[in-house]
């Protein structure tokens, strides 16, 4: 790959392997070219269109750039979509409808919600599944020792207020 | 302080075996994903995206040609016969380097080359063309980028392959090289030109 | 020829380590005393080789010599002198040497720290600390050189990543080392346990400081690196959930489990096995946020494939270390004296619920990090998880967490009367309700966030000063590990107030902006004065001038830039910040739009400097917790 595409690329990417990926959450590096933009903020009609657009964007991922929201990245086309996302907003269409829009274009990748589907059922499920898991090991412990106490301690039940070492 | 009695003889046992197996299951898992991880990193396009268009109707497009402005051609017209359209632009330094794999392509006149030119000023684009040569068939000018969006375009080059009723069968992202255009391109094509 | 000595001691130190291990673990095993007692000379003089090493790879970014490669890749002759030195670790090879480094030094620390244990135990340490070390010298030695050299010697070399280049990444690497590194030495003890076949109450009590020293060290640099990114990427964004910052944050919470429970072993003889598991866990979430680091496995875009031969070597050595020692942990643990039984309200339970909440989290986040991988495995397609997934998840499980907090000092080890400790709580109970439904009016927006986290916060900081007041008043002092939780949990509650009043209360707004133009955003007006050049040691900057007034009154001048750097022509944004006690107000440029028109951003991050006095306050806890006394006693005999 030609390296005139992008001489801060080579020069960055080439080493650093551990700062690189920090380096790119602030960074859109690709090996694809973006065109001079019209980089103007946008206009919102009032707050609270902003604070909606906002939402909606901190949702969507810059496609283009390693780890960055659509609201955060700089790129050409996160500009794009980000007027689009407002154009669409503006015609009326629900977060939803917007979402699937560019589902429908650029695949769940855009996505930072993940959908909630058969393929990403471990993915929401699963942490809840680790706690009931490890709640029911809790339990089973907590039991087992319980037991184990009321065999042990049939003295000390009456251990006063700062005897017991901290 | 402890109770000299709470040493209760307690036979410790061994971890339960489902812990074992479920941890052992998991390490196993872990490694086995870091394994595919590292294999992976070496390719040099596992961070692609693929299209999401693959598979469904190219997006319905109306627009301008570059050296002809006042004729619009739109996604119907191309109709008929597959063609690959090519996502270009001057400011574009990586649509330079694929520039002689691509016009080697074109020049076979296998299938029909489609330039979208994608947010440029004409004067730029044309004096791009002049510059390197025109390998296109036609220059779809999209100075807006109204459509990129809708063909899911991130950034330039990318690569389209639509058959003849208007279907996208195969995208590339990034310049095209000749090993992509013999191993990926061309058979995509072939099985286009077969299903027809 | 300085380089070539570098490599040289490198491969005296990769000799060394082999020493420090083998011969002491056997020495261990056999019962060898002069096996045994090469242990300590040999960290000694791995730290010497280290040092020596480390040294001299800075000396070539002082000197400038691009003949060595890794110079060359990341220093120019513009770099500012200061930038020189931690450049070291800027990239990949000099972090690598940066990490032996670090290892080296705490095992030395062991080394001289230990004379009050026996022999056995200290072998059997500094073995396993040497095995980490043989790894990770050896990943160095046979892939990732950083003095190999570059022939001929270019005249100029690339550049420090300008990213870099803040005094916020000097610190930022070696602090987070010494963190999650330092979870190497509970781990080798945990290993040495396992290798005995018993725990004793006074290695725990041993073992203690150093991992209260190491997760302090680890909330310090991730707490820097939140600041760093929040003042240099431009947008006011402090914890992206990115892959990188993941997989330093599930040490952290797995080591916070892990105090919890080294807690519970050392003073009831309790968890003795789960104590030991979360050691080799926290460990082994070091190891493997290494390996997810340099591996190139979770990058998204890169535009050099990456070289998976060093990928591999790493996995390897990940893979062997932590098999082996779930291994060993599998044959030994089981045979381990359970410690007392506990009734279920007992401080005992309250600290289980805290340590699987916390793993819950830990593997919530390992789930949501790994999850794009696993399903472009599995041909799932490309999907993202990002910030909306881990932000709710890590909610849902922290609710729980943050409501038992306050219970757990309170609570008395084996059996307690929650009747009793709820009625002391109560009062602390309705005050925080109170705040937070004062804080529910009070909020111009996000009321509801705003009233969970005043709340929260008022719930944990009340509970927590009862307990250093109640202790107080009865036994006239606390202990330094009281003073250490009392401090870390109170920076947990300036925390939870920090991240959900930034949240809440924070505004936003991008606007056009021309010379003398302004632009107002809640109580504040910007007045946006022009842009002028200025000229830095590697970049040329644009510098703007923003009037920041509020009531007419003008607070500050701040100035925002975009530094184009020298070397590569990257551009960076540097933030103009006016700090405050309850909030920053931030702008940033971002492009120029012509004809004198620049799009500038403003922002009021609402207590987002909370968030970091939160994190500063949980480290200091750690610290003070490792200066008790009690540490330091001559211990007694205690088996487990």
């Amino acid at each position: 790959m030609s390296a005139s595409v992008l001489p801060v690329a080579t020069g960055l990417l080439a080493p650093a392997r551990a700062w690189l990926a920090l380096a790119l959450l602030a960074l859109c590096f690709t090996a694809q070219a973006q065109p001079a933009g019209n980089p103007a903020p946008l206009q919102f009609n009032d707050a609270a269109e902003e604070t909606r657009f906002r939402a909606l964007a901190a949702e969507l991922r810059c496609v283009l750039c390693q780890n960055q929201s659509l609201a955060d990245s700089h790129a050409q086309i996160a500009q794009d979509m980000r007027r689009e996302v407002l154009e669409l907003m503006r015609q009326g269409r629900s977060d939803a409808q917007i979402k699937q829009f560019l589902v429908d274009r650029y695949g769940e990748f855009v996505l930072y919600r993940p959908l909630l589907e058969r393929h990403t059922l471990l993915l929401w499920f699963g942490p809840a599944g680790v706690l009931l898991v490890g709640a029911a090991v809790v339990w089973r412990i907590v039991r087992r020792r319980a037991a184990g106490a009321a065999h042990d301690n049939a003295g000390t039940g009456a251990a006063s207020e700062g005897e017991q070492e901290w | 302080m402890t109770d000299p009695h709470h040493q209760a003889p307690r036979k410790p046992q061994g971890l339960p075996a489902i812990a074992v197996a479920m941890g052992a299951l998991f390490f196993a898992g872990l490694v086995g994903l870091m394994l595919y991880g590292v294999v992976r990193s070496g390719d040099a396009d596992r961070d692609v995206l693929p299209s999401a268009l693959i598979g469904k109707p190219a997006p319905d497009f109306v627009l301008p040609l570059l050296h002809y402005p006042s004729v619009e051609v739109g996604a119907a017209q191309l109709r008929g016969a597959p063609y690959v359209l090519n996502v270009w632009g001057s400011w574009c330094v990586e649509c330079r380097v694929e520039h002689p794999v691509l016009t080697a392509f074109a020049q076979t006149k296998r299938v029909r080359v489609v330039g979208y030119n994608w947010k440029d000023e004409p004067e730029d684009a044309l004096r791009w063309l002049e510059r390197y040569g025109n390998p296109f068939f036609v220059v779809l000018a999209d100075k807006e980028g109204r459509y990129a969006l809708d063909w899911g375009v991130a950034g330039a080059p990318e690569t389209f392959l639509v058959d003849g009723s208007g279907i996208v069968r195969w995208k590339h992202t990034g310049p095209l090289t000749e090993q992509v255009v013999q191993e990926r391109l061309l058979p995509a094509l072939e099985q286009v030109e077969q299903a027809r | 020829m300085l380089p070539e000595l570098g490599q040289v001691l490198l491969a005296l130190a990769f000799l060394v380590s082999l020493l420090q291990s083998v011969l002491p673990l056997a020495g261990a095993q056999r019962g060898n005393a002069a096996w045994m007692a090469v242990a300590r000379p040999a960290a000694y003089a791995q730290l010497l080789l280290m040092s020596g090493a480390f040294a001299l790879l800075t000396w070539a970014f002082v000197a400038q010599d691009f003949s060595v490669k890794y110079v060359a890749d990341n220093s120019n002759t513009l770099l500012p002198v200061i930038y020189r030195y931690s450049a070291v670790w800027g990239a990949h090879e000099g972090s690598l040497l940066l990490w032996a480094l670090v290892l080296a030094l705490w095992s030395a620390a062991v080394a001289l720290l230990s004379r009050t244990l026996p022999q056995v135990v200290v072998a059997r340490v500094l073995g396993v600390l040497g095995l980490v070390a043989v790894g990770i010298i050896a990943f160095m030695v046979f892939t990732s050189n950083p003095f190999a050299r570059l022939l001929p010697a270019p005249l100029e070399g690339r550049d420090l990543n300008p990213l870099l280049q803040d005094p916020g990444l000097i610190f930022h690497p070696p602090l987070l080392y010494v963190g999650y590194v330092g979870f190497s030495v509970p781990f080798a003890f945990a290993m040495a346990a396992l290798l005995e076949g018993r725990i004793d109450a006074r290695w725990l009590r041993w073992t203690r400081p150093w991992t209260n020293v190491a997760w302090a060290f680890l909330t310090l640099g991730i707490g820097l690196g939140s600041w760093w990114a929040y003042y240099e990427l431009g947008w006011g964004g402090w914890w992206f959930w990115d892959p990188v910052e993941n997989a330093i944050f599930m040490p952290w919470l797995v080591g916070a489990a892990l105090i919890h429970s080294q807690a519970v072993t050392e003073k009831r003889g309790s968890f003795a096995g789960w104590t030991l598991l979360l050691a080799i866990a926290t460990f082994s979430l070091s190891l493997l946020g290494t390996f997810l680091v340099r591996s190139g496995v979770l990058t998204s875009v890169h535009a050099f494939a990456a070289d998976p031969s060093r990928g591999m070597f790493i996995l390897v050595f990940l893979a062997a270390a932590v098999g082996a020692s779930l291994l060993l942990y599998v044959r030994r643990a089981g045979h381990l004296e359970p410690g007392a039984g506990f009734q279920p309200a007992s401080r005992e339970t309250l600290l289980l619920l805290n340590n699987l909440l916390l793993a819950s989290a830990c593997a919530m986040v390992l789930l949501g990090t790994l999850y794009p991988l696993l399903a472009d495995a599995l041909g799932l397609g490309k999907i993202s998880v990002g910030p909306p997934y881990f932000g709710l998840l890590f909610f849902v499980l922290m609710v729980p967490l943050v409501a038992l907090v306050p219970f757990g000092p309170l609570v008395r080890w084996q059996r307690d009367q929650p009747s009793k400790v709820m009625a002391l709580l109560l009062p602390w109970l309705g005050l925080a309700i109170a705040l937070g439904v004062l804080a529910w009016f009070l909020a111009p927006q996000g009321k509801w966030k705003s009233a969970l986290g005043v709340a929260g916060a008022a719930w944990v900081a009340g509970g927590t000063l009862y307990f250093a007041w109640k202790r107080l008043r009865n036994s006239g002092r606390l202990t330094a590990e009281m003073w250490g939780m009392t401090l870390a949990h109170l920076g947990v509650a300036v925390f939870v107030v920090g991240v959900l009043l930034e949240g809440a209360q924070s505004l936003d707004h991008e606007v056009a902006l021309k010379a003398g133009q302004s632009v107002q955003l809640g109580q504040y007006e910007f007045v946006f004065q022009g842009v002028d050049q200025q000229q830095g040691p590697n970049y040329l900057a644009d510098r703007g001038h923003v009037q920041v007034l509020r009531h007419g009154r003008e607070l500050a001048l701040l100035h925002p830039e975009k530094r184009a750097y020298a070397s590569g022509g990257q551009v960076m944004t540097e933030a103009g910040i006016l700090p405050g006690l309850t909030g920053d107000v931030y702008v940033a440029m971002g492009e120029p739009l012509g004809d004198g028109a620049w799009a500038v951003a403003v922002h009021i991050k609402r207590f987002v400097r909370w968030i970091w006095a939160g994190a500063l306050l949980m480290a200091l806890g750690g610290l003070v917790t490792a200066a008790d006394r009690r540490f330091r006693r001559p211990p007694q005999e205690k088996p487990a």
